[in-house]
């Protein structure tokens, strides 16, 4: 954006090495922007990449994770197999609560789009609502298999499980205490631009979390049945 | 009173027997950074300095400082780690035969793994980064980065994470188990002991900061460049800039994840890394050198960029062959990630992996031969000016292409079953980063310290620091290379065979020699800052520059830049002068800035705290500064007032400064 804005001397050189001739050849080109110009803090653009990027790199995490996950999982040291432990029906709805809470985030930025402070904050409300049911499901079924004996120290396998399924419940538990950040700042300030941004960052990465939990559920849940 | 139950609630597993008194090499040491610690604090006292401190550096948000401050920190703890070879190359010469050297094995271990520790993650990085950041905004016409508060926070990061190594000293230990902190030597079983987790959290904290800097670093060259500055006008060393940083956000998550992993074990007991309940140690082998072999072009790339534009300058010429440079910079930022493996062929991975690795890695060295050509024709036929930046960069390509070569030979897996963990891969690496990353921050250093500070350094001086170096390169490490041809293994404390003491006694003679360079570095800052006057740039341009860091004054002003150039050609700078661009000279608007913050030093103290705690199982304490960090954290988001206008009046006055000084000078 900052390139094509005032990059008009298209036809100015696209000279050849020797600039000699240069000096005389071009009319006056223009060499500083003299009129104000705030493109160089761009409050809104840098945000959102440099947050996607961020996420890139959070999703790099996540496959180291994955891979370690890929080289342990069947590593079960004589403990117990996904077979014996995993509970489909409550993962399936664990997973169908974290997906409509995806669509729910989508209501409020719709919301926002249509500046309707208080219609965001309750999609948001709800949106952290299912989030914080999602974790509570999952220290469930944890704490579930750990009363069973499948503790994270059992086996490789159940370490990898442990991390992987627990990092992305951190995640998770990172974007609620986001989510309530954002209800008392829009309550405070209302829907000006940083928190317009900040929501859209917020966004990115609680679908960025939807995506991630798709690959654990097939990865992890779905082909650990498998085995 | 430390066996009571209540002071291990509050001290965790700190007791008085974590304080080395019996080490008289530590005690000693200590009592030395304490009295100049000391005395550094009650100067800055006596001159009622710390206000100053706080509100101009501590908590700058300006790039520069920022910068400066990245390479004070590099340059203090490559005194640290120099130290620690220093004392290994003694031991080494010395311990021969009845000898047994004087240091005991457990504290020789800790020092390889503090010296690489060091040199790779506090002095490498730290003087990459503080360059980058210090050029690159400049380079490109911006007036700041992107996020100029994860940049001082990133600067802290870095610098509580190099303040935990430098507190393991003196408190408890630091790690024995490499400079990676190898499993299954770092496992708990067999390191129960705080020196593992000193590293780990040391690193984690520092290694947050590097992933914060290298995304506010892509953001800022994706987002910022001046109008008319496309990808390919870039200056090369923003190129250079731009791939080292994609790489270091492709690789840090990776390193993070895996000590994330090794903490796991260490903390909760799972079985990740180690020997029974099937974990696997070369799981984390293979993890930290996914990591571990990019990490060396996130450090050479940025270099490469320096060299570049060194040769251009002092050449007089137009870089030869900008594209070809681009492709292999991206290149080999590519290539880089597929080689890991070679750092473990004797793994056993098979024949045919292993072949994909060797293979993968000596074709880096195309696209790296083709830089030392476009760099060698760029001087052909140049009007060439031996500079100190320019003698660093022949020197480079003089040492550097035989740690190349080197290379290629260990890539070859039967040559590297032969060579692996042998001294020889040892002076190889070191041939490749004194010969290519040390040298090529000094060029640097020298290269742009006028810029930073408007004047240039003293040429006497760093004509000792030139020769110290690189004489002492030579000496330190031909016998290395040789030794290691003969079979010698690396971290070794002592030596049956007394036919190696000569190569060692030169080797250690070698390191001396360095020693005269590192110190003649220190003496030529004092001389420069003595003689500044004498030494001053009022032009903003001393070297004849091309690229748009020289179209401001030196110091730049806070904002950089009072008009936005506009870009026409790859060396902006040198096409501005030849075509006779005139700054205006009127007209200022007022300049939008980020205002200064100290939580970037709030968090990093804190985090430290947090890692200390960790480290010392002070559970409470950790607690506590967790849910600090978290307060703090959401806190600094609710000041929505983070942006300030540069008055017209001031822009006015410094650039009509700037101005005055540079037709006088000229």
């Amino acid at each position: 954006m900052t390139t094509k804005a005032t990059s008009k001397p298209k036809a100015a050189p696209r000279k050849k090495k020797i600039a000699a001739a240069a000096a005389t050849v071009s009319a006056d080109p223009t060499f500083y922007l003299i009129e104000a110009d705030d493109h160089h803090h761009p409050t809104g653009g840098a945000t959102l990449l440099g947050f996607w990027i961020y996420l890139m790199s959070d999703a790099l995490l996540f496959a180291a994770i994955f891979a370690t996950f890929g080289v342990l999982g069947t590593s079960y040291a004589g403990g117990p197999t996904p077979r014996e432990i995993f509970e489909l029906p409550l993962v399936a709805l664990n997973t169908a609560i974290l997906l409509v809470s995806s669509i729910t985030y989508g209501f409020g930025m719709l919301a926002m789009e249509q500046g309707k402070a208080k219609l965001t904050q309750t999609w948001l409300l709800i949106t952290g609502l299912l989030g914080a049911s999602f974790v509570g499901i999952e220290l469930y079924e944890f704490g579930k298999l750990i009363a069973e004996g499948a503790t994270p120290q059992t086996s490789g396998f159940l370490s990898a499980f442990f991390t992987l399924v627990g990092t992305h419940g951190l995640h998770v538990t990172f974007g609620i205490i986001w989510i309530v950040v954002m209800l008392v700042q829009v309550q405070k300030r209302g829907l000006i631009p940083e928190n317009k941004r900040r929501l859209l960052c917020l966004s990115m990465f609680w679908h960025f979390l939807d995506v991630v939990w798709i690959g654990v559920f097939t990865f992890v849940y779905l082909l650990g049945m498998l085995r | 009173m430390f066996d009571q139950p209540l002071s291990k609630i509050i001290f965790g597993r700190l007791t008085w027997e974590s304080f080395p008194i019996h080490e008289p090499i530590l005690l000693v040491t200590f009592a030395v950074v304490v009295l100049l610690g000391a005395g550094m604090l009650a100067a800055v006292t006596k001159y009622r300095l710390w206000g100053w401190l706080w509100r101009e550096w501590l908590t700058s948000v300006d790039h520069k400082k920022i910068g400066i401050m990245y390479i004070i920190l590099g340059i203090i703890m490559l005194l640290r780690g120099f130290a620690d070879a220093l004392m290994m190359r003694l031991q080494q010469a010395m311990a021969f035969g009845g000898s047994e050297g004087y240091l005991n094995a457990h504290h020789y271990d800790q020092i390889f793994t503090a010296h690489g520790t060091i040199m790779i993650f506090f002095v490498a990085i730290p003087l990459i980064v503080g360059i980058v950041n210090l050029v690159m905004p400049l380079q490109i016409g911006a007036r700041d980065v992107a996020f100029p508060f994860l940049n001082s926070l990133s600067l802290w990061l870095t610098v509580a994470g190099a303040l935990l190594v430098m507190v393991s000293l003196f408190v408890g230990e630091f790690s024995t188990a490499g400079w990676l902190n190898y499993v299954p030597v770092a496992n708990a079983e067999n390191s129960p002991g705080v020196g593992p987790d000193y590293y780990l959290w040391a690193l984690q904290i520092a290694g947050v900061g590097t992933t914060l800097s290298a995304i506010n670093m892509v953001t800022t060259i994706l987002k910022m460049r001046a109008p008319g500055m496309t990808m390919m006008k870039m200056p090369v060393f923003t190129w250079t800039a731009l791939c080292s940083n994609v790489l270091a956000i492709a690789i840090f998550p990776i390193l993070t994840g895996a000590f994330a992993l090794l903490m796991l074990d260490r903390y909760v007991g799972t079985n990740f890394f180690t020997n029974d309940l099937g974990g696997n140690p070369m799981m984390y082998w293979n993890l930290v050198w996914i990591w571990g072999h990019p990490e060396v072009y996130v450090l050479v790339l940025p270099v490469f960029g320096i060299y570049s534009e060194i040769t251009s300058t002092f050449s007089g010429k137009r870089l030869f062959g900008y594209s070809s440079m681009v492709y292999a910079t991206v290149v080999i930022t590519i290539l880089s990630y597929l080689v890991w493996l070679h750092h473990f062929f004797t793994m056993g991975s098979g024949a045919s992996v292993n072949s994909f690795f060797g293979i993968a890695t000596m074709v880096i060295s195309i696209p790296t031969g083709a830089k030392i050509f476009n760099w060698l024709f760029t001087m052909y036929r140049g009007e060439i000016r031996m500079e100190l930046p320019m003698m660093w960069v022949v020197a480079f390509m003089l040492t550097f292409v035989v740690g190349g070569m080197t290379g290629v030979l260990l890539a070859v897996p039967p040559a590297d079953f032969v060579l692996h963990n042998s001294l020889f891969l040892v002076a190889h690496f070191h041939n490749v980063i004194i010969g290519g990353i040390v040298f090529g921050l000094f060029a640097g250093m020298y290269y742009w310290f006028p810029k930073a500070f408007g004047f240039k350094m003293d040429v006497f001086w760093g004509k000792i620091v030139f020769w110290g170096w690189v004489i002492g390169y030579w000496v330190a490490w031909t016998p290395i290379y040789i030794v290691g041809l003969m079979g010698t293994t690396r971290r070794v404390r002592y030596f049956d065979d007394p036919t190696l003491q000569p190569y060692f006694i030169i080797a250690g003679i070698g390191a001396l020699i360095i020693l005269v360079g590192i110190l003649a570095f220190v003496v030529q800052i004092a001389v420069s800052i003595k003689n500044r006057e004498k030494l001053r740039d009022t032009t903003g341009d001393p070297w004849d520059g091309r690229t748009l860091e020289w179209a401001t004054a030196s110091p730049p002003p806070s904002y950089n830049f009072a008009f936005t150039p506009v870009v026409h050609d790859i060396d902006a700078w040198y096409d501005m002068k030849k075509r006779g661009a005139a700054r205006p000279q009127g007209g200022y608007q007022p300049i939008h800035m980020p205002k200064n913050t100290g939580a970037g030093v709030i968090l990093s103290a804190i985090a430290m705290v947090l890692g200390f705690a960790m480290i010392w199982y002070m559970w409470w304490l950790a607690a506590l500064s967790l849910a600090a960090l978290f307060i703090v954290a959401i806190a600094h988001t609710f000041n929505y007032d983070r942006d300030f206008y540069v008055s017209v009046d001031e822009v006015e006055r410094t650039e009509g400064e700037h101005h005055r000084l540079a037709t006088a000078g000229a």
